[in-house]
């Protein structure tokens, strides 16, 4: 079978890597570029670990084709960081203990950044259905959602 | 399996119609690749509309709105036009899946899964949205109501797909809404669902009525809101309303509810919608 061979931009890098046609985007951030930061939950798109922004707009990676990426820019956790400056949100996921297990936290900094950036001013409502789609299993959310309105008034004041 | 991604709708047509296989459209991916994950297709051929001229596209025409087929429901809800127009159809897209969900899912795939649950498909039917299918023939247009024929099966040929869908213009005083039951606030599959577009004359009457259900049976079912006709949506005319919605309903029992509930829940919902696309077409009773 023949590979297929990708441009793309990931956190900013061009990156370039050969593909099976039916590998997600997950697969190749994972097992070829070993940006591991997005995780497979579930694999059908319903737990959100995988979350990624695809040209600033929020996907499950498991959910696109690798081969999909070509010329796209593809953001992921391991660049919301500003070298080892963490991030308000990462700050304020710290500082509320809105984790456990981690399984799903950078999935929730992924889709919670994405919030932020189109709506930076979030009532608490607003923010629960936009990570709807990222499941916890530990936290029960009230921290979570607690960590992002945090950073969300943070970053306005900012 | 192979993927292409093909620049044109000619190429698009060649590519489906000439695999001996199995091919498969890909816009937002959010059904094919998790029917993929399950085991439940195999395609032979992935074909990726995404890079087709104009297929990303939302643009008026006659009044109305052509919505490109690879437009997400993420870039249907950011468009202040459709949602002032139909807004019955927008919030129908924009129930389905969660925000990620939302970044891909397109409404044309969500009415080619065929899945009688499907959100975006009353609503579009109630609208009398006409999809355009290109095929090796040439192109079509053909009502999104006639495309769903089964669960999972759509009346699109060998080698046809789903290009756009058209929303056309409405007159003053007329408006949609669409409603579902879920068990849930959020992330799950209608158990029913209804879609209501209404007109109505200047002295706040109805003039027409468009009520089509979901989940309620193998395929989206159209009901005669005749009922509906020459009334205010008085307490009568709803009551009336819920009962044809019931009767017409043709439900399932499974996990996510009795057929029982369904028929009753079903008729409720229309009543509820109804007085919502009352208001928004800024008529009071």
């Amino acid at each position: 079978m023949n590979k297929i061979h990708v441009t793309t931009t990931v956190n900013g890098d061009p990156v370039e890597y050969l593909c099976e046609p039916q590998e997600t985007l997950l697969d190749v951030l994972r097992n070829q570029l070993r940006l591991t930061g997005a995780k497979e939950g579930c694999g059908t798109g319903d737990c959100g670990a995988c979350s990624v922004t695809l040209n600033g707009r929020l996907v499950c990676s498991c959910l696109v084709l690798a081969a999909e990426a070509g010329g796209q820019e593809v953001a992921t956790v391991e660049g919301i960081a500003d070298g080892d400056n963490l991030h308000i949100l990462q700050k304020k996921i710290l500082e509320h203990a809105a984790l456990q297990c981690g399984v799903c936290t950078p999935g929730i900094l992924v889709a919670a950044k994405a919030l932020l950036e189109k709506h930076p001013d979030p009532t608490e409502v607003e923010a629960r259905y936009w990570l709807a789609g990222n499941l916890c299993r530990c936290t029960g959310y009230d921290k979570i959602i607690t960590a992002v309105m945090d950073a969300a008034a943070e970053m306005r004041g900012a | 399996m192979q993927y292409a991604a093909p620049k044109s709708v000619q190429d698009a047509v060649e590519l489906l119609a000439g695999e001996a296989g199995v091919a498969h459209v890909l816009a937002g991916g959010t059904d094919v690749l998790v029917q993929m994950k399950m085991g439940m297709v195999e395609p032979d051929l992935l074909v990726d509309i995404k890079h087709i001229t104009r297929l990303k596209d939302i643009t008026a025409e006659a009044g109305g709105f052509r919505i490109g087929a690879a437009v997400s429901g993420a870039e249907l809800g950011e468009h202040a036009g459709v949602g002032t127009l139909w807004p019955g159809v927008v919030e129908a897209v924009e129930l389905i899946g969660s925000t990620q969900v939302q970044g891909r899912a397109t409404m044309a795939g969500n009415l080619c899964n065929a899945s009688p649950a499907g959100d975006s498909v009353p609503a579009m039917a109630a609208a009398g949205a006409v999809a355009r299918i290109a095929g090796p023939d040439g192109t079509r247009d053909c009502l999104v109501a006639d495309i769903p024929t089964a669960p999972g099966r759509t009346s699109l040929g060998n080698g046809e797909f789903i290009t756009s869908i058209f929303l056309p213009a409405r007159p003053e005083n007329a408006s949609d809404a669409y409603l579902r039951f879920i068990p849930r606030t959020e992330m799950d599959i209608a158990v029913a669902s209804a879609a209501v577009s209404l007109e109505f004359d200047t002295e706040g009457k109805c003039s027409a009525a468009t009520v089509i259900l979901g989940a309620v049976g193998p395929t989206i079912l159209n009901v005669n809101a005749d009922c509906l006709l020459g009334t205010t949506l008085d307490d009568a005319a709803l009551e009336a309303l819920a009962a044809a919605c019931s009767a017409t309903a043709i439900p399932i029992d499974d996990k996510r509810g009795t057929a029982e509930f369904r028929k009753d829940v079903v008729g409720v919902l229309a009543k509820r919608a109804a007085k919502i696309a009352q208001t928004r077409a800024g008529v009071t009773s």
